[in-house]
């Protein structure tokens, strides 16, 4: 199917890092079910560096493949890093997505942040709000 | 083993059709416009092809206008029974909620100009009842547009008691018969339908060429001006080959009714019956007045996208009515129409079947959709929460 490229279809058919983690520092979840798409980011943080890092997503099949390859993206990589985990480079790791499913790894980054922000709110480390996605009102979904 | 199930978006060509379009690509090659031998050659086939059509559908070779497919048919018809109605100071239309876009798109666009439009509820039983057209029809209803039978999921029209009601009230009967042709019987006479639109291309024949049947005495507007091709109905040189492969694909499939569709619907009965030993999902569609060939299934945490790229990769074309698909933020109109929340909509699967597919498909898309259903919600953060309480259960 030349929908998606090769990259696309391997991180979809074969998803990396899916699951749970019991007692993650951080969890995010982003997007709805009326939608059609939910991400679902645990984060195992230790020493400011992601030491494991699953995924849930309810969606299309770039959203399962965006999903994967961010937290492929992020494994072992300092929270730093990860939070400057963009949108793009998630596109271009994934050799591209069709215009209308780049949301998909708009999704990716904001599930990752909203982890991150959970990990941040439960130990108490003060964080930079403005570097935040609003998901209220993000636009996608209204 | 590659099942293709997605014969409700299009089939793939019989042989008999195949072999009817043949002759018209380079032996009778002649315009039927023209005076001269190699034209009338053509002529005679597009009259044959006429009275082909006619005959599968209870009516005169004259009532027969070929179209470029179902939706210039159904554009047509609707928009000339509305310039007829308006030219009697009539501008109501009746409708259903879960049409195809070549029916709803054309009636947004005379909402537009003034008409008003009346879209019957299709949540009860997945179907409308002769009753429901009864009681919506007024003084300035011109025109009663309901489907034959539903593209996703299945539901056949009370047809006949509708035509029966039009017929009563002296108002327009026009119905998209596209899933319906070479499928069911229908007789227009018979049925009381006035006009009917259908396509090649769903029942063997080729794409891009479609008829429209109006019965005699009902002004027909054009869509496309040009020569007096069509009675002067629909300008443009007739797409020859496609017309007789049409005809002849429609001919086969009438002829045949009796014998392939129980076969098919005994297809279709066994991946409904199998399928829907799938925990939380659920049949859409009539499940009575059903297309022989329609099953459709709403699984409950999943994406439907997602799971068409499995099944493609598992060897099973099927179709979805997920946003996904469709390119849009919403699942289907018509899973929403029939009741379908967004949340379950999007987790959308139909297959549609036809007289090539065989009883070892069926065991194939048996194996393979229960274990991508499966897959796919192993990995749902929905499904997680639906199984531990913390989300209800729809379906
Ligand atoms: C119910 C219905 N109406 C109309 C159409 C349009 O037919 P065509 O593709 O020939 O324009 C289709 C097929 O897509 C259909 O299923």
């Amino acid at each position: 199917m030349a929908l998606y490229s090769e990259v696309v279809m391997d991180h979809f058919m074969n998803p990396r890092n899916v699951g749970t983690i019991e007692d993650a520092s951080g969890v995010g979840e982003v997007g709805n079910a009326k939608c059609g798409d939910i991400m679902k980011i645990y984060l195992k943080i230790e020493n400011d560096i992601i030491e494991d890092v699953k995924f849930e997503t309810f969606g299309c099949g770039s959203a399962i493949a965006s999903s994967s390859m961010a937290t492929e993206m992020i494994k072992g990589k300092s929270i730093h890093e990860a939070m400057a985990l963009t949108n793009k480079a998630v596109a271009e790791a994934l050799d591209g997505l069709p215009a209308h499913k780049l949301h998909c790894s708009v999704l990716a980054e904001e599930a990752i942040k909203s982890a991150l922000k959970d990990y941040y709110e439960k130990n108490n480390i003060p964080y930079d709000k403005s570097q935040f996605p609003d998901c209220e009102n993000c636009g996608h979904c209204h | 083993m590659r099942v293709y199930a997605d014969n409700a978006a299009t089939t793939k060509m019989s042989q008999v059709a195949i072999n009817a379009m043949l002759p018209y690509m380079d032996k009778i090659f002649g315009n039927p416009s023209s005076l001269h031998s190699v034209g009338q050659e053509a002529r005679e086939a597009l009259d044959a092809a006429r009275e082909t059509v006619a005959q599968c559908l209870g009516c005169e070779p004259r009532e027969i206008y070929f179209t470029s497919g179902g939706s210039e048919a159904d554009n047509q018809a609707i928009i000339s029974a509305a310039r007829n109605g308006a030219r009697k100071g009539k501008k109501h239309i009746i409708s259903t909620a879960f049409e195809h876009h070549a029916v709803l798109h054309t009636l947004n666009k005379l909402e537009k100009e003034g008409y008003e439009v009346t879209y019957l509820d299709v949540s009860q039983g997945h179907n409308i009842t002769a009753q429901q057209v009864r009681d919506a029809i007024r003084e300035d209803t011109c025109l009663v547009t309901v489907m034959y039978a539903n593209n996703e999921i299945g539901s056949i029209l009370p047809i006949a008691e509708i035509g029966a009601i039009c017929k009563e009230a002296g108002v327009v009967f026009h119905t998209d018969a596209v899933q319906a042709a070479g499928h069911l019987h229908i007789n227009v006479k018979e049925q009381n339908i006035d006009m009917l639109s259908l396509s090649g291309h769903k029942f063997h024949g080729p794409k891009g060429v479609g008829a429209l049947y109006c019965r005699r005495g009902i002004p027909l507007t054009n869509v496309i001006e040009g020569g007096a091709q069509e009675r002067g109905k629909r300008g443009g040189t007739e797409n020859i080959p496609g017309i007789c492969g049409m005809a002849a694909a429609l001919k086969d499939a009438c002829d045949h009714i009796d014998e392939n569709m129980p076969r098919v619907a005994a297809m279709r009965d066994k991946l409904i019956e199998g399928l829907g030993k799938i925990p939380h999902c659920a049949l859409n569609g009539d499940p009575v007045n059903r297309l022989p060939n329609n099953v459709s299934f709403c699984f409950e945490g999943i994406e439907g996208e997602s799971l068409l790229l499995l099944l493609d990769y598992k060897g099973v074309a099927a179709s979805s009515g997920s946003a996904c698909t469709s390119g849009s933020l919403d699942p289907s109109h018509v899973l929403l129409a029939i009741g379908r929340v967004h949340d379950v909509a999007h987790g959308s699967l139909r297959l549609s079947l036809s007289d090539y597919n065989t009883d070892e498909e069926m065991d194939h898309i048996l194996k393979v959709v229960p274990e991508v259903v499966q897959h796919l919600r192993m990995m749902s953060p929905v499904w997680r929460d639906l199984q531990t309480g913390k989300r209800e259960y729809i379906l």
